[in-house]
């Protein structure tokens, strides 16, 4: 291909992502963004200037080479673009689908200044997928063994990037995880639809290529505490259990039959497959033509809403306090709800759940909001308008407004230091805890977040981990 | 893989399991429960540890087949194998030496407060337990908890074995025959627990009951199975599984646990006996 002057790079528009149709994929599981054929990654990476000093890179929180693997993908080297990507990130084919690039990396492109940045996170899938599909996942070459053991507590995307750095460096590590399946909050959490489980499964494989032994079934503190990790040959471990604890309404109504945890919801369709239940055993409310409300506006609303719909829901709502304005989740995924028929309620606020005799859910109680002065997070407060309540009928209402930290290390790991809210307490440039030994990382420490702040916690801790058993301290 | 040592039939449709489980073995304290998941497709459900042995690295579940998972369970041998097990989970059960302590088990939730009996006894207690059973046959574990417990009642509904009524019933007589009672742990259907509640509450008898609420991964995560305690929303995963009887809400807890009967059709056509012989007592006025 001719070399395009920048003029001429700078014509081209950021290449859109081919998906399924809106109607269609309401009514299936099967991934929604289709990925960039070759010709379409081509186009977009030559859009990249090759900046002398590339500011993208600032922006993402593992740090990734961006300049240079989108390079190799303009030159038709795909495969090096992906052993590039490796270099700093694990998990690409999952960090391509579910970081908010529009924040991180894409959010620093100098293209952006005045009209669209590259599509960074378009371009990490393709490369990802390329090597995946047509080369199988590659394991890098790994330093001589040194002899130091690792425990790392939860298979998510901390556990398993702090793991893959481990591993690559010599050490041995085992990653304990409580449910019976790798890949934590990836498996249970985000659905099919936006993360394909085939392509967890491979990159947890590629791990286990690489020497991470995967032990499931092990809740940690429960059947073995950390202290006796590390009596028992470990010489550091890695806390990676992630949020891990819904928080509820707290409002009256909300043990009624039909009133479920976003964790509940997700867990029993992604993790249990309840979406293709009599095939497996594990029910979920039937949604089939009946309305649903999902309470929250982040992303794990947004999966709920539409996984509702995608279960036969007639209605399917997202019900959230503040305007459309402050809506958490990533503007991509609220659009792909909207096209699915997704209805959004803003400024509404739940009261009361009420049900029938027998203890199903039929209606919510709801208040209508206004925006006051911003809070304490910078967004406008939502404000309840006296004598606004109205019912609403509901068969099935999904909490999908966060979560708190999981007691179980706490209760039974008290000598480590924790905050009020039960977030373990680090130093946040070697995830360092008050306990010898001991690192953390991930939403434990930070309460919910994303994905790839997870995993670059993860690359933090196993720096801090490789110099720890190297010098003891 | 999680394998199965030995497989006997305890009573219709009530199997006790030996599995190979060494690290839960070692861990697990009374009242504690595993999570098992029968295959690749199957479902994650609660059953409580009945016993272990440390040195076969062993423990034992009893399971009474009522669902599609317990019923696919009991179908099971020894040397089948389970795809996995996790525990032990939850809160073991609170020991201490009480005086005089009561266990009452219902059907299969003998089994259940079996482990909690031996507890209550090495801790000091004068211990009596009492096993209720819908007919002789469902009346389990009499000689194991003879050699732990200083007294053992046997109750049947049609009194074809001990005494005749219910295990509610038989406790009255007991406290009503002058013997001071310190503590009662009862496990067994919930309209059994429910009633159990009841007839301690006048009397002020500090009692326990472990509670069987529908979950999923049983660490706190979906909260899939709370219940209202005191007023209060508690995850019976973490947070128990034993509360006090006297401030759990129980109508609740029974309509949770309907929330996928119309998806357990085989659950209605197995329904513990037990539970409704109780139901039926119940809306009789018993």
């Amino acid at each position: 291909m001719a070399e395009l002057t920048k003029k001429e790079r700078m014509k081209i528009p950021r290449q859109p992502m081919p998906e399924q149709d809106g109607n269609v994929r309401s009514g299936n599981f099967k991934e929604v963004n289709l990925g960039f054929t070759e010709e379409l990654a081509l186009l977009e990476a030559q859009r990249c200037l090759q900046c002398p000093k590339p500011v993208c890179i600032s922006g993402c929180p593992v740090g990734v080479n961006i300049r240079d693997f989108i390079g190799l993908i303009s030159e038709g080297k795909y495969a090096e673009a992906a052993a590039k990507l490796k270099e700093d990130n694990a998990l690409p084919a999952v960090c391509g689908r579910v970081c908010p690039q529009e924040e991180q990396c894409e959010s620093k492109c100098v293209l952006g200044v005045k009209g669209e940045a590259v599509a960074i996170g378009r371009l990490e899938r393709f490369a990802a997928d390329f090597e995946r599909n047509t080369l199988g996942i590659r394991t890098p070459q790994i330093k001589p063994k040194t002899g130091k053991k690792v425990a790392i507590i939860g298979s998510g995307p901390s556990g398993l990037s702090c793991a893959g750095d481990l591993i690559q460096m010599g050490h041995d590590v085992t990653v304990f995880e409580a449910l019976h399946a790798i890949g934590g909050v990836l498996l249970y959490g985000i659905p099919e639809f936006r993360l394909p489980k085939e392509i967890v499964k491979a990159e947890v494989d590629a791990l286990s290529k690489l020497g991470v032994d995967f032990q499931p079934n092990s809740v940690i503190g429960f059947t073995d505490t950390i202290d006796e990790l590390l009596t028992s040959g470990y010489d550091a471990v890695f806390i990676a259990v992630g949020a891990g604890l819904p928080y509820f309404l707290n409002i009256p109504g909300e043990n009624l039959n039909g009133v479920y945890s976003a964790n509940e919801f997700l867990t029993r369709v992604n993790l249990m497959k309840a979406y293709r239940f009599p095939e497996f055993d594990t029910p979920v409310f039937d949604c089939k033509g009946k309305n649903v409300a999902v309470f929250g506006g982040g992303n794990t609303a947004m999966d709920a809403v539409r996984t509702s719909k995608r279960l036969g829901a007639a209605k399917a709502n997202i019900i959230y306090r503040r305007s459309e304005n402050e809506l958490p989740a990533r503007a991509e995924e609220a659009h792909h709800a909207k096209q699915e028929g997704i209805e959004f309620l803003f400024l509404a606020n739940p009261l009361e759940f009420i049900g029938d005799k027998d203890g199903w859910l039929k209606q919510v109680k709801l208040q209508k909001m206004e925006l006051g002065e911003p809070d304490a997070s910078g967004r406008r407060k939502p404000v309840p308008i006296p004598g606004s309540e109205y019912l609403m009928d509901i068969d099935m209402a999904v909490i999908a407004i966060g979560n708190g930290s999981n007691p179980i290390i706490q209760k039974t790991t008290p000598d480590l230091s924790y905050t009020k809210r039960g977030n373990i307490v680090v130093d946040p440039d070697t995830m360092k805890t008050s306990k010898k030994g001991v690192f953390a990382g991930g939403d434990i420490v930070t309460g919910g977040a994303t994905v790839i702040l997870a995993m670059g916690a993860g690359r933090t801790a196993a720096k801090a981990i490789d110099e720890y058993l190297k010098e003891g301290k | 893989m999680y394998k199965i040592k030995s497989a006997e039939f305890l009573a219709p449709n009530i199997k006790k399991f030996i599995i190979e489980a060494p690290k839960i073995a070692q861990k697990r304290k009374a009242g504690q429960f595993v999570i098992i998941r029968i295959d690749e497709n199957g479902e994650r459900i609660p059953l409580t540890i009945a016993d272990s042995n440390i040195a076969d690295g062993t423990i034992t579940i009893i399971v009474q087949g009522i669902g599609k998972t317990t019923q696919e369970l009991n179908s099971l041998s020894a040397n089948d194998s389970i795809r996995d097990v996790v525990g032990p989970l939850g809160k073991p059960s609170h020991i201490e030496n009480f005086g005089t302590a009561v266990s009452i088990g219902g059907g299969v939730g003998t089994a259940i407060a079996y482990p909690t009996a031996i507890a209550l006894k090495e801790a000091g207690n004068h211990t009596i337990s009492i096993i209720g059973g819908r007919t002789k046959e469902f009346v389990l574990l009499e000689n194991e908890l003879r050699a732990v417990c200083d007294e053992v009642y046997p109750t049947t509904d049609d009194g074809s074995y001990g005494y005749k009524g219910f295990v509610t019933q038989k406790l009255k007589e007991l406290i009503d025959s002058g013997k001071k009672i310190d503590f009662v742990l009862a496990i067994g259907p919930i309209p059994m627990m429910r009633a159990i509640a009841e007839t301690t509450r006048p009397y002020g008898i500090k009692t326990m009951v472990s509670l069987n609420p529908v979950m999923v991964d049983g660490t706190g995560m979906c909260g899939g199975c709370r219940a209202t305690v005191d007023g209060k929303t508690v995850f019976v995963c973490v947070d128990g599984p034993e509360f006090d009887a006297h401030l759990v809400d129980f109508d609740l807890l029974i309509r949770r646990n309907r929330t996928y009967s119309k998806d357990e059709k085989t659950a209605l056509e197995h329904t513990c006996n037990y539970d409704v012989a109780f139901e039926k007592a119940l809306q009789g006025g018993n």
